[in-house]
């Protein structure tokens, strides 16, 4: 016997029959509208749940929320687990707005000092030999501080870690033909900023990237849709992003962001440029303001990255920085990425201070805000990576210690 | 990928090492960038490499660029001044179009704000252009790229060389009856050139 198929529309009106009413919410979502019915319950088991549909939904229990400014937006660290950021959750950093660019008209051209300028569509970018890799992305005004009542978010929010994919730039320099003498290039975006940064020709041939996917679909807009440049562990404004030309060139450019405003004044009134690399750097995103923990045990969590390589050690310190444990870290440790750390310990409830440090291969470890003062002779401005300390009171609540525990010994 | 195309690869590669490193006895700009080694013994790049064993010489996918898609997209000034179109640039000319188009958002003479301050007021650690731009022809460059932050890329090439003309008089660089154009916005002093100096960091135990 033939089985009579029923349509959605009858489903519907089944359900309707039954007291129950799927409808879209304005956002799109759909949601189950509960008809009351005399025996209404919030036992799930007793109530039919919502068909499958189009788009998956974040249960409307969890309140993740950028935090936008009139130039850039954080990433909740404290809401996340493990180290992939969710797309649309990854911060944002832009100097013209996000532009609307279709994908049937994106084109990149690559020209200067190459054999054969061309111009690849995005198409074209898609039939290259492709890559995956897992990075993170770095602002390098990443540092905020100067009270007590923050998040990792508005501390350091403005770092985030996606999965992307692409084409690598090496593969595209080999089909242009890149010159002998050619040792920069220009990278420059189809935003109303038309950003621009020189980048040297050999981060260019090393692990560089146009990248038209993030974490399994295309890139966001926000994050360079169609497609960007990737240049794993550097400053987040050299992977230019909305990527629109390739100017291969024998020195740097001297573009507005690489002179006036990406560069941070250090000793002797001098001031240092191209300064593109991330140091390593970690942050505990529990527990941390606002959260209020109870006496026993606490598994810390954070994470630990760096722009010179893998993550070899973080560790961290309950007792203000006196004595030092390394931290666990989830497998597997990647270059240039965001690296899950954690830490079991258990509370006494008294008063203290906890906080991490990360160590890379390089040999260097995170520094103490004081430490960079010194190096540096300046109190802020770029690249500024110290380690975030978190005051735990007697009560269970967390807060921002802006303390230095740089006269702390850190030889252990 | 035959063999001897992966051969010319490395010389040219081995060249362009050589390049670098002769840039650097100069005393130019020297990057800290990773050597050629580094690169090559790299995870991510090796893998790729050894994966290039049978590539054809090229894919030949993307279509040439003619010059006018070049000419149409190549807006950059170099500081040396290549690629400046020609025109002049004159202060009072300039005071006027900053009047009418930056004054909300630099303020009356660029140092008030509420945004970029663009002219230096003497002590202050504003990154101003007299005081932290280390090249005039990136005043060129990024006005006629990003400018006004509200309609940006509006103004022509005339109005950018007045703007210039007139943020650098503002700032003390040249006097009032200078005329910048393409042969000598390259030569203008700008007093905070010799701040300027490459990174140094490299990772390691120092701090810097």
């Amino acid at each position: 016997m033939k089985q009579k198929k029923i349509s959605r529309r009858q489903l519907l009106g089944k359900m309707a029959a039954l007291g129950l009413v799927l409808s879209q919410d304005p956002l799109g979502k759909v949601i189950q509208q509960g008809v009351p019915l005399p025996q209404n319950t919030d036992d799930p088991t007793k109530k039919l749940g919502v068909f499958p549909g189009k788009l998956g939904t974040r249960s409307s229990a969890e309140q993740l929320e950028k935090l936008p400014t009139f130039t850039s937006s954080r990433s909740p660290l404290q809401n996340f687990y493990g180290t992939i950021t969710p797309s649309d959750l990854h911060f944002e950093r832009h100097h013209g707005g996000v532009p609307v660019i279709l994908p049937e008209k994106y084109e990149l051209l690559i020209h200067g000092m190459v054999e054969r300028p061309m111009k690849f569509t995005l198409t074209d970018l898609k039939r290259f030999p492709s890559v995956t890799r897992i990075c993170f992305l770095e602002c390098s005004g990443n540092f905020r501080s100067g009270k007590e009542e923050m998040t990792p978010q508005e501390i350091c929010g403005l770092t985030s870690q996606s999965e992307w994919t692409g084409v690598m730039l090496s593969t595209l320099f080999r089909e242009v033909g890149v010159k002998p003498k050619a040792s920069w290039f220009l990278a420059e975006g189809s935003d109303a900023a038309v950003m621009t940064r020189s980048i040297p020709l050999e981060k260019g041939l090393d692990d560089a990237m146009i990248v038209y996917a993030q974490n399994g679909e295309a890139v966001r807009p926000e994050q360079g849709y169609p497609a960007r440049l990737l240049l794993p562990g550097w400053e987040g404004n050299t992977s230019v992003k909305w990527l629109r030309r390739i100017e291969v060139a024998d020195a740097p450019f001297m573009t507005r962001e690489e002179t006036s405003k990406y560069t941070e004044t250090v000793k002797d009134g001098k001031v240092r440029q191209f300064s593109v690399v991330m140091d390593a750097r970690s942050i505990i995103t529990f527990p941390t303001y606002p959260v209020t923990v109870e006496k026993g045990w606490i598994e810390i969590r954070g994470i630990a990255w760096s722009g010179r390589g893998k993550i070899t050690k973080v560790e961290v310190s309950v007792d203000a920085g006196r004595s030092w444990y390394p931290a666990r870290l989830q497998e597997p440790v990647l270059d240039k990425a965001h690296t899950a750390f954690r830490f079991l310990w258990e509370w006494n409830g008294k008063e203290t201070v906890i906080m991490s440090r990360a160590f890379d291969e390089t040999g260097y470890r995170q520094p103490f805000y004081e430490e960079l003062v010194a190096a540096r002779e300046s109190k802020g401005g770029y690249h500024f990576n110290p380690v975030t300390a978190w005051a735990l009171k007697g009560d269970g609540r967390v807060f921002l210690d802006n303390n230095d525990f740089s006269g702390i010994s850190w030889e252990k | 990928m035959s063999h001897r195309t992966f051969s010319l690869m490395i010389a040219a590669c081995l060249f362009l090492y050589n390049a670098c490193g002769e840039r650097d006895r100069k005393g130019d700009l020297r990057f800290s960038a990773p050597t050629m080694k580094e690169i090559s013994e790299d995870a991510t790049y090796s893998k790729e490499d050894s994966s290039r064993a049978n590539w054809p010489e090229r894919f030949g996918f993307g279509k040439k660029a003619s010059t006018a898609d070049i000419i149409a997209l190549d807006i950059d000034i170099g500081p040396d001044g290549k690629g400046l179109p020609e025109g002049t640039g004159r202060v009072k000319n300039g005071m006027l179009i900053y009047r009418q188009k930056c004054i909300a958002c630099h303020g009356a003479t660029g140092k008030e704000g509420p945004y970029d301050v663009l002219v230096s007021k003497g002590e202050s650690d504003k990154k101003a252009i007299g005081n932290y731009w280390p090249y005039a022809t990136t005043l060129f460059d990024y006005i006629r790229r990003a400018m006004p932050f509200d309609a940006p890329g509006s103004l022509n090439d005339q109005e950018v060389y007045h703007l210039t003309a007139y943020l650098l008089y503002e700032n003390g660089i040249i006097d009032s009856m200078s005329v910048i154009n393409a042969r000598n916005l390259s030569k203008v002093e700008m007093p905070a050139r010799s701040r300027f100096v490459l990174d140094d960091r490299k990772g390691g135990p120092e701090v810097r």
